[in-house]
């Protein structure tokens, strides 16, 4: 029995009560914080989200949680993104300008590729449930919050934005779209994000989750 | 899943409903069975109140982990923040937006394209072209299905729900030229809704038109496919479906 909690940052963005539910049939405490000191006292810490960037970004630095957020991270507390928020451990943004990112992963944020490889229109947001793959630096995802994680599970994607990592080495998988992989799980030491929805990919999503639990 | 009350409810052309159960009893076997997504629509939320939709919600994401799509009587800003709040992951917006199409905009803005379904209602007017309804099909607008598609793009929707009233409820099959009309015209996806029978209804509307998901409810409601016999049928037909392992 796995004796930890989870503190969910609540900056009014984004579907949290799925995230607590999905992180409490884990069989977690969950808190959802929304205080700078509630922040700072966190075992693990999850930024969830969806929407805009600029808005994500606004909304984190409006509520003064970003210094609490990087002491946290540069102390070594497991960290979380989901969808936007994996998006805002970036350096930036090119989404309605550019806007500055969290910095907690060196690349940038993009929009998806409007025309898949061959040359056809995509429909955007990437909508629907895609697998997980191994980069191209085939990393293994053994101690990983992927380590139940098979290549045939597919997870919830909904976006029209991707990360771009600098250092590939911090993406541990990526999913196809349109002939293109685009990054699905990152990693940086103590910092962990995933484009897709785990709580809302059913039982593989819920193994993602408990993953992130067991090897923090 | 159509929802009056308390009650999930099924209709045939949007009228004639019927009572057939506890919603999220229904829910929750469809997450068993591994559907990709659960949308939950308010059919007379005008006349009652959208608070049972609410706490519907709120009892669904206890043990369902797959997206949930929540519409019906979403007037304003407050309304959809309070479904996403109470759990939903997208919302459909009808007859709100045909009458003040800056609210698209402003629930763009605020929540993002990938929160906003535009749930269209499509009747065929017999001139070849088909008219939006709204009200749950209880009124006329005269605006044509093409052009308020591609106007609700322009404005920022994320998804088009598109339901052809014709077909609702009548086990006849989709209707193949609204949906390749419109899912040929627009950027983002859509969702064919009205009119599954069989699973072989399924494979044609995939191979035929440009759709990218498809909705069912009759065929699910009263137990004539699960889940899993569309799976199948889609496998063998070459159309690419989520992997599922059903435990």
């Amino acid at each position: 029995m796995i004796q930890s909690s989870v503190s969910i940052i609540d900056y009014g963005i984004g579907n949290i009560m799925s995230v607590r539910r999905g992180f409490e049939y884990c069989g977690v405490t969950v808190a959802l914080v929304s205080t700078e000191d509630e922040i700072l006292s966190a075992d693990r810490l999850v930024i969830p989200g969806v929407g805009a960037f600029r808005n994500g970004m606004d909304a984190l630095l409006g509520l003064g949680f970003v210094d609490a957020i990087l002491e946290k991270a540069h102390s070594g507390t497991p960290i979380l993104g989901i969808c936007l928020g994996m998006q805002l451990l970036f350096s930036q943004s090119s989404e309605f300008g550019k806007t500055k990112g969290l910095g907690l992963i060196s690349g940038d944020v993009v929009e998806v590729p409007k025309h898949s490889r061959d040359g056809f229109n995509l429909k955007i947001p990437n909508i629907g449930w895609r697998n997980l793959q191994s980069d191209e630096n085939g990393r293994s995802w053994k101690g990983t919050l992927l380590e139940d994680i098979s290549p045939t599970d597919e997870m919830y994607f909904v976006h029209s934005f991707t990360a771009v990592c600098d250092d590939l080495h911090n993406k541990i998988a990526v999913s196809e779209f349109g002939g293109f992989n685009l990054t699905a799980v990152v990693q940086s030491r103590n910092i962990y994000g995933c484009q897709f929805h785990p709580e809302k990919s059913g039982d593989a999503g819920l193994r993602l989750l408990n993953g992130f639990i067991k090897t923090t | 899943m159509d929802i009056k009350g308390a009650n999930l409810i099924k209709s045939v052309r949007l009228e004639g409903l019927r009572v057939l159960g506890q919603p999220n009893e229904f829910a929750l076997d469809y997450y068993k069975q591994g559907i990709d997504e659960i949308i939950y629509m308010d059919c007379v939320a005008s006349l009652y109140g959208r608070n049972s939709l609410t706490s519907l919600v709120s009892a669904a994401i206890e043990n369902i982990f797959v997206p949930l799509t929540v519409g019906g009587g979403i007037r304003s800003i407050e309304d959809v923040y309070e479904l996403l709040r109470s759990g939903a992951d997208k919302v459909a917006v009808n007859t709100a937006v045909v009458n003040d199409p800056k609210l698209i905009t402003q629930i763009v803005n605020k929540f993002g394209s990938q929160c906003l379904v535009l749930s269209i209602d499509a009747k065929f007017t017999g001139q070849g072209g088909w008219e939006v309804l709204t009200e749950s099909g209880r009124e006329r607008t005269g605006l044509d299905v093409l052009d308020w598609a591609i106007k609700g793009v322009e404005l920022g929707v994320g998804e088009i729900l598109l339901t052809s009233v014709d077909r609702e409820g009548t086990r006849k099959g989709f209707d193949l030229d609204l949906i390749r009309l419109i899912s040929n015209a627009v950027s983002v996806p859509v969702i064919a809704s009205g009119g599954l029978d069989t699973a072989k209804d399924f494979v044609s509307v995939i191979k035929e038109t440009n759709v990218d998901a498809v909705a069912i409810a009759d065929a699910f409601h009263y137990r004539r496919l699960c889940v899993n016999d569309i799976r199948d049928e889609a496998k063998s037909e070459g159309i690419r479906v989520r992997h599922y392992d059903s435990k």
